[in-house]
């Protein structure tokens, strides 16, 4: 079957799935007891094996599947979540992550098998159970539950005997029947890969060995291969008075059976079960170390291989109400465009004139309706983004050993597709840097009276045309004069700059490339690549981002995003004959300044306006435009802001305020930073666009 | 067997005039040609950047290849035209040139290779000389002349 058509529902559907197990195994993890979160751990895991297996990405269902047992247990009632099994719990989701990051770049789930996670989930299994297996559960109950309660192995491979586990009913049914006479044979069943109705044949199988004698126990269980859930092969423990030999014929006279393993069930199998299987977890632990560097030059050469364009299209989920709005809109357009046509065909001309005004305004109405609803339709809910760092927050904090709660609020609030897929690199480098060297440790923050849990926050909220996103932490903050000491140290500045350094500009230190305070380089952070690149990441997004410390009381970062970034409000301006466009985000007022009011400090043009001293950058000089000898009476400035910052824009005319679509000005053209894109304008006409970050 | 090999090596060439000079572009770089139209200044932008235009609704560069050949400035006639470069998917480039004459065929045994020399930059802007009925044609180079923001920066 060719299930590639599916492949990007099944991307997204298994993103989803894995984030609700991220979300639901912390719940666990807090609340052990929870029927409701299990249950839903249990039927995401349940939907991602058959997705998996559907696709046809074995490693991945078997990890899955493996993972689901675990669940399964934990569902019964049978086992509980110890932190151990959290930990590797979330080791398999990881490792699936993985799975699925390569099936999004190359349409192939890769060769990683992740034998060590697979063990180790097998190995909390039987410790869980291992006391209480005396009543197994039903297969048909627990379908895809193998009690695991002691392992019988052969070699593993393509023609063995596959290994398989028995639960302890099975093994006292076992040493039963060999004390009747009667034989026990593990067999292992290779259907021909061509087969198409596995199942059925399976069937067959089952049906031959039921004439010669009982079977008692199958893997995968009968339940799942009725169901197809396995792939060409399935083991069966067979009862029977009759010897190998038959067995063996009769199984492979069923049509499309490649062959069929036969092995002897001894008794001293039955009773030394237990003790093999430790001598091969511990085998299977060396083996896993070996093969780590292995693995390792695998993967450091996979990405060659695989690297170029992903096979899945980006894509964003919509929801049906905005399309069907959309759908409405254009629908309206139609008509629209119907009464236009209707209008010229008109005989009267004074109908005409005032018809075709009537119908141009009701298409600048549906026009701007249209725009909205488009632009609503990139919108997306910032939690996409922000749902992973719960778990995160979780892995650092016992990597490091504090105790640190991570509080999130406004996951609600919307961000352009774009910016959204942008942003989540320089958000979580912001809440590792929170973690890893705003909190103090335990000891410390007791010491200072502080409760011993350190708080993180993440708040998100709509101000304006902007998102604002707060990482905020309840720290020892950051230490102005360390920080000065040391870029003195490294010569980013000289003792006299440090000294006459406001906190602020001090503060803005830590945004400069490769500066870290961290005394210790952790593997977390302290590298000084972080702050540098978040800033450089957010300000590519057309955002800013500024921090705010106070000593022994926290740090808090505020970033600040621009709600969409194809289409913005802005001024338009006029400086000599070229047009401009400012975006109305970054303006704060717009003042007529007589050229007697105009002041100097060192040198430089400033004016007093309601208590700022706010400096005057001459547009014309800055944008190279020839000055013409026209001395106006007064000069229109345009106040801008960039955080608290202000500066005045001298421009000769204003235009006025209009909508404008942001194009880039492509990359071979170099302009310093000062335009942030061009425009087209109604006429035609090409107008560039000022960022008022880059000039201030 | 040998004309399939020789048409292979044949590669089409819209020749421009600047100047005196012919120059051959090849075929496959060329987008579109347009007419002069309105050029918006971009400030601080290298030198032979002269702005850049409108194409239905995408923001094209505009380059003047007078002014990276160090020729004496562009005058404005009937005849110039904006030839629309794409070098790479999604990244246009306009360049400035005085006059589209005609598109030439050259075989390999037409071109002329040019020696490269290190110390004469726009060397890097040839790509050889083509032969056409008794006229000489200087290939461009195109990426040699679009991709080499680095450098000047």
């Amino acid at each position: 079957m060719d299930v590639s058509q599916y492949l990007e529902i099944f991307i997204d559907e298994t993103r989803e799935h894995l984030q609700s197990l991220n979300e639901q195994i912390l719940v666990l993890e807090r609340e052990p007891e929870n029927v409701d979160t299990i249950n839903e751990i249990f039927r995401a895991a349940h939907s991602l094996k058959g997705m998996a297996g559907t696709m046809g990405y074995k490693r991945m269902q078997r990890l899955t599947h493996d993972m689901e047992n675990v669940f399964s247990e934990i569902r019964n009632g049978k086992m509980k979540a110890s932190p151990k099994l959290v930990d590797v719990l979330f080791k398999g989701l990881d490792a699936l992550e993985q799975y699925l990051d390569v099936i999004v770049n190359s349409g192939d789930e890769g060769t990683e098998d992740n034998e060590d996670i697979i063990n180790a989930l097998n190995e909390i299994l039987q410790e869980g159970l291992g006391g209480g297996a005396a009543e197994p559960a039903p297969a048909p109950a627990a379908p895809a539950a193998p009690v695991a309660a002691a392992t019988a192995t052969a070699a593993a491979g393509e023609n063995g005997v596959k290994p398989y586990t028995l639960a302890e009913h099975e093994k006292s049914a076992i040493s039963k029947a060999l004390s009747e006479k009667m034989n026990a044979y593990a067999m292992t069943v290779y259907i021909q890969e061509s087969c198409i109705l596995k199942a059925a044949r399976a069937f067959l199988v089952f049906k031959a060995l039921e004439d010669l004698g009982t079977v008692i126990h199958s893997e995968p269980s009968v339940q799942d291969i009725e169901d197809e859930r396995f792939e060409f092969d399935f083991t069966v423990v067979l009862l029977t008075d009759k010897d190998a030999e038959t067995a063996k014929k009769k199984v492979e006279n069923v049509s499309e059976i490649k062959m069929a393993c036969v092995e002897t069930i001894k008794p001293e199998d039955v009773a030394q079960a237990v003790a093999e299987e430790k001598k091969e977890t511990v085998e299977a632990a060396a083996a896993v170390q070996k093969e780590a560097p292995a693995q390792a030059n695998n993967t450091a050469a996979a990405p060659q291989k695989t690297s170029g364009k992903p096979v899945v299209n980006r894509s964003v989920r919509v929801d049906i109400d905005k399309l069907d709005d959309l759908m409405n809109l254009v629908s309206e357009l139609i008509i629209a465009k119907n009464g236009l046509v209707s209008i010229n065909t008109a005989e009267v001309t004074g109908l005409r004139e005032s018809g075709f005004n009537e119908q141009i305004e009701y298409l600048e109405r549906i026009t701007t309706n249209l725009h909205q609803s488009v632009m609503k339709t990139r919108m997306v809910p910032i939690e996409n983004v922000v749902s992973r760092f719960p778990r995160m927050i979780r892995d650092i904090s016992k990597k490091l050993n504090k105790k640190m709660e991570l509080y999130m609020s406004g996951e609600e609030t919307e961000l352009d597709r774009t910016v959204i897929d942008e942003i989540g690199d320089p958000l979580m480098h912001m809440l590792r840097n929170a973690a890893d060297h705003g909190l103090e440790s335990n000891e410390e923050r007791i010491k200072a009276g502080k409760p011993e849990v350190g708080s993180i926050f993440l708040n998100a909220y709509q101000d304006g045309n902007n998102v604002v996103i707060e990482v905020r932490d309840d720290g020892k903050g950051v230490d102005v004069e360390k920080v000065k000491k040391k870029a003195v140290e490294k010569g980013a500045i000289t003792a006299e700059q440090a000294a006459t350094m406001s906190d602020k500009e001090a503060v803005d230190l830590l945004f400069r490339p490769s500066f870290s305070t961290a005394e210790q380089v952790s593997d977390l952070s302290g590298r000084g690549v972080g702050l540098d690149v978040v800033k450089s990441k957010i300000e590519a997004l057309g955002g800013d981002v500024e921090a705010k410390t106070v000593l022994g009381e926290g740090t808090t970062f505020i970033v600040r995003l621009p709600l969409t970034l194809a289409i913005i409000q802005a001024l338009m301006v006029e400086i000599g004959q070229e047009k401009y466009a400012i975006p109305l985000g970054s303006i704060q007022t717009i003042e007529d300044v007589m050229p007697e009011d105009i002041k100097y400090v060192q040198t430089k043009e400033v004016i007093h306006l309601r208590g700022n001293v706010i400096p005057l950058i001459r547009l014309r000089k800055v944008l190279d435009i020839p000055e013409d000898d026209f001395a106006p009476d007064s000069l229109t400035v345009v106040i801008v802001a960039k955080g608290d910052r202000l500066a005045g824009l001298v421009i000769d005319n204003l235009i006025g305020q209009q909508e404008i679509v942001i194009k880039s000005i492509g990359k071979y053209i170099s302009n310093n930073k000062m335009i942030g894109g061009a425009t087209i304008l109604g006429d035609g006409e090409v107008a560039l666009i000022l960022d008022a970050n880059a000039i201030v | 067997m040998t004309e399939t090999v020789s048409s292979k090596e044949a590669k089409q060439y819209i020749v421009v005039k600047l100047g005196n000079e012919q120059y051959g572009i090849d075929i496959q770089y060329v987008d579109n040609i347009v007419r002069m139209q309105k050029i918006t200044r971009v400030p601080k932008a290298q030198d032979y950047f002269n702005g850049v235009i409108n194409l239905r609704g995408e923001i094209v560069p505009v380059m003047s290849l007078r002014v990276k050949f160090e020729l004496e400035k562009d005058e404005y006639t009937n005849k110039t035209r904006i030839l629309i470069l794409k070098f790479e998917q999604q990244a246009a480039v306009g360049v400035i040139v005085d006059e589209v004459r005609e598109v030439v065929t050259l075989d390999s045994d037409n071109i002329e290779k040019v020696s490269y020399n290190p110390n004469d930059e726009k060397t890097l802007y040839l790509s050889g000389i083509g032969k056409h009925n008794d006229n000489l044609i200087s290939l461009l180079n195109i990426e040699g002349i679009i991709v080499e923001k680095e450098k000047e920066a």
